[in-house]
């Protein structure tokens, strides 16, 4: 497997205060990256560092470097715009725009010039079924996204980050506010959608990173601690910290 | 948009946003450019102290007109300061939420009422009143006090309001917990948290005051002298201006505008003052 | 002799509620005392037909259109300027030294009386730019009064716009203007046209301002650079000059409709927003 990303001694911090501190990680092409670890341990961090969003907050800095497929993505002529279009990102709680369905899905591709109606007919039914929310939504959908149900928006967002065909989906616990059957439906289709793209997806529920994670890796108060195979993790971890971690003892 | 680009847009915008300050400035630099020569011409204390008006024989003395501003102002908070606070608190802290929602816009919409037509209830109703039961002409400080003190209501109950709800629930409860009545409570916890803004509400609210014009002309009789009782006629700065702008020419027109000056200076004091009481609680937070 | 702390609490509500009743009281008399007088004098044909000497008989048809050309010109004028102003505030700009400069301007300009306006837009518009007392005059005086009203309610408007909404653009690749465009304008309309509605009502029921600037002509205005003369100053002149208190009361009770209408508009836009909101 090929490095989708390669991340070189990567320190974030607000305002000063350290957020991130010295990590350095590689992220497997076609793969699901997990990443777990108690509250702000940095892992919303890192995942918005992926697609410079954590620009947008105020005082934010960030040394070290952000290697995709070998470049740089904070050398300063990278378009964070552009970067955006190719590295997609799903919020821990659903949010649709007040808007439909059908516009919700195409609102990235528009935004990036597309404008032809067959085109962005065909995206939305190959987003939403990838999404797995096509057959529940396919015969309404210039509905309001806001009329769905939390699992159904939820899968809705993955649909808009699918319609702009980005290389990297990144997911910050995408499930926190579902239940167990949603949850089951969004685990399934990451699981199909991996073949295709590089997924980083942040979990506080260490048994998901277990269930459907490649890789994971374990931040603590910002370090990263460890990092290896799902099953190497789970069974065999190399440190305390981290056994303690997903036996329950802390987090 | 694509014409544009991000740059250009933000350009634009920045360049929209100095709208207002451009116009604050240029309302300055025009009301100065015309009246600051005449203050210097016929001297600050000349033009604020003496006692004649008579701009046919050069005599440009506005004192009467600052007297009666001053008296019509104090007069009007008198009326309406009290009033708008009581307002405010029994909205805020015994009115049911849903008689506030009503009623608050209805009271807003007393901003919005023409001051001609605030005037002319005055003219029709009021003076006839005052002239009947108390004497005097009725056009008079009191009746113009009265409708400014009306006027100025809805900016004080409604910053006021802000104010109030703006202050933590949790100092109620604090207060409530140890036995306080809820007037008690109000009239130790609440007021005195939310005082700044109430502060900030009188006096923007004096700001308005001392600035209407159609309905003191209506309202006050404009004779230009110093009164010695509220029951009689006076001329407020604000009228004065309008009164006479529209004949008034040469040195005669420049008094006005520089009476216009001293209008300006006054109201952006008074709103600094609301803004330094207003950031004072922000900065206290 | 020391009272109950409950019969004060009796007390002090009292009062306080007394003097929210007389503040409504107040509010009902005027709309009430203007409309018993004027409605029966206000009639389509008093609407639409010309004033004749003076105002002393006869309709209010050109104050009619002055009162909407005045408004209209200025809304035009102000609203693109408001909006972007508070576009920047809140989307281009982070807190510093020109957004506080920017924002004590805007409260600064929203505490000038409008006499001052008059003035100013005599000395600048009618005078010095040459533009005479004419609708053009009037309008672009108004103007600069409503800005700071369309300025703080588009603000807010816009401030109330979820953040994550503005995340999710973003993430999806939209540029700040696009996000502004497509996303942050569509929520925050609602409460924008709040803030010009709220810009009509103050334009229309001015006097001071437009007086001086737009002037009293009764003729019917063909274009902007004809003076014209709006209700409200007909109504203070009718009423001033005692020219006729019938008529002006029927012109009072057409400005009161017309501030109420406008208004009650633009609560109904703020409470339709705020129930979609949630």
């Amino acid at each position: 497997m090929t490095a989708k990303f390669d991340i070189r001694d990567l320190s974030v911090s607000f305002h000063g205060k350290p957020v991130i501190r010295h990590i350095s990680l590689q992220v497997a092409a076609n793969g699901i990256l997990g990443i777990i670890g108690p509250a702000s341990s940095g892992k919303t961090t890192f995942l918005r560092v992926l697609n410079r969003m954590n620009e947008l907050e105020q005082g934010s800095s960030v040394t070290g470097q952000v290697l995709m497929d070998g470049n740089d993505i904070y050398r300063s002529e990278v378009d964070a715009v552009a970067l955006r279009k190719s590295v997609g990102m799903v919020f821990a709680l659903p949010v649709p725009l007040p808007m439909s369905i059908h516009d919700n899905v195409v609102y990235g591709p528009t935004l990036a010039g597309i404008s032809d109606r067959g085109r962005l007919t065909e995206l939305t039914e190959k987003s939403l079924k990838a999404a797995f929310l096509w057959e529940e939504v396919k015969d309404r959908l210039n509905t309001s996204g806001l009329r769905l149900s939390g699992g159904q928006q939820q899968r809705l967002c993955l649909a808009r980050v699918l319609a702009m065909e980005p290389g990297v989906i990144l997911l910050d616990e995408p499930c926190s506010g579902l239940d167990p059957i949603s949850t089951a439906k969004i685990e399934d289709a990451l699981t199909e959608l991996k073949r295709q793209y590089t997924i980083v997806l942040v979990t506080n529920n260490t048994k998901q990173a277990a269930r459907i994670s490649d890789e994971t890796a374990f931040f603590l108060m910002g370090e990263l601690i460890e990092m290896g195979p799902t099953n190497q993790m789970f069974t065999a971890p190399r440190q305390k910290r981290t056994n303690d971690y997903i036996t329950g003892r802390f987090g | 948009m694509t014409l544009i680009g991000e740059k250009g847009v933000r350009r634009i915008l920045l360049a929209t946003a100095l709208s207002a300050i451009s116009a604050l400035l240029l309302i300055a630099l025009f009301i100065i450019k015309e009246g600051l020569p005449f203050i210097f011409h016929y001297g600050l204390w000349n033009f604020l102290s003496s006692s004649d008006w008579e701009p046919q024989a050069g005599k440009f003395g506005i004192f009467p007109m600052v007297a009666a501003s001053l008296w019509v102002t104090f007069g009007a908070m008198v009326v309406g300061a009290p009033l708008g606070v009581a307002g405010a608190l029994f909205l805020s802290e015994f009115a049911p939420r849903p008689v506030m929602r009503v009623i608050k816009p209805m009271i807003e919409l007393l901003a919005a009422i023409p001051s001609v037509v605030y005037g002319f209830i005055g003219v029709m109703v009021l003076a006839p009143l005052i002239r009947d039961y108390l004497g005097g002409p009725g056009l008079s400080v009191l009746a113009a006090s009265i409708i400014l003190g009306i006027m100025i209501l809805p900016t004080v109950i409604s910053i006021s309001i802000d104010s109030i709800m703006a202050v933590p629930q949790s100092y109620r409860e604090g207060s409530l917990a140890l036995g306080a009545t809820v007037w008690q409570t109000i009239h130790m916890v609440t007021i005195r948290a939310a005082r700044s803004g109430i502060l900030a509400s009188i006096i923007l609210g004096m700001g308005r005051a001392i600035g209407e014009t159609m309905a003191v002309i209506m309202v006050a009789g404009n004779a230009v002298k110093i009164p010695h009782s509220a029951l009689e006629s006076v001329r407020s700065l604000t009228a004065n201006i309008a009164l006479e702008m529209s004949y008034a020419t040469g040195l005669h027109r420049q008094a006005l505008f520089a009476t216009g000056v001293i209008l300006f200076v006054v109201i952006i004091i008074l709103n600094s003052a609301a803004m330094v009481a207003i950031r004072g609680k922000a900065a206290r937070k | 002799m020391r009272i109950h702390p409950r019969y004060v609490q009796y007390g002090a509500v009292a009062i306080l509620s007394g003097g929210t009743l007389l503040t409504l009281a107040v509010l009902v008399f005027i709309v009430v005392f203007v409309l018993e007088k004027g409605l029966p004098v206000l009639s389509l044909d008093f609407l639409l037909s010309s004033p004749q000497d003076m105002g002393r008989a006869g309709g209010i048809f050109p104050t009619l259109i002055g009162t909407i050309a005045l408004p209209l010109l200025a809304i035009l004028i102000a609203t693109p300027l408001g909006i972007g102003t508070s576009i920047y505030l809140t989307e281009y700009t982070r807190e510093n030294r020109v957004t506080r400069v920017i924002r004590f301007g805007t409260d600064c300009l929203a505490g000038i009386p409008s006499i001052i306006f008059g003035l100013f837009g005599f000395i600048f518009f009618v005078t010095i730019l040459g533009m005479g007392w004419s609708i053009l005059s009037g309008g672009l005086t108004l103007a600069f009064m409503i800005l700071p009203t369309i300025i703080r309610t588009s603000e807010e408007a816009i401030k109330a716009v979820p953040k994550s909404y503005r995340d999710v653009s973003f993430s999806l690749g939209a540029t700040r203007w696009q996000t502004v465009k497509r996303v942050i304008l569509p929520n925050a309309l609602p409460g924008i046209l709040t803030g010009v509605m709220l810009g009509i009502g103050r334009s229309i029921g001015e006097t001071a301002a437009v007086i001086f600037t737009a002037g009293s002509s009764l003729r019917l205005p063909t274009s902007i650079f004809d003076s014209t003369r709006t209700m409200a100053v007909h109504f203070y002149i009718l009423a001033r000059e005692g020219i006729s208190n019938e008529n002006a009361y029927g012109t009072a009770a057409a400005l009161i409709i017309a501030v109420l209408l406008v208004n009650l508009t633009a609560y109904w836009l703020m409470h339709w927003f705020i129930a979609k909101r949630s």
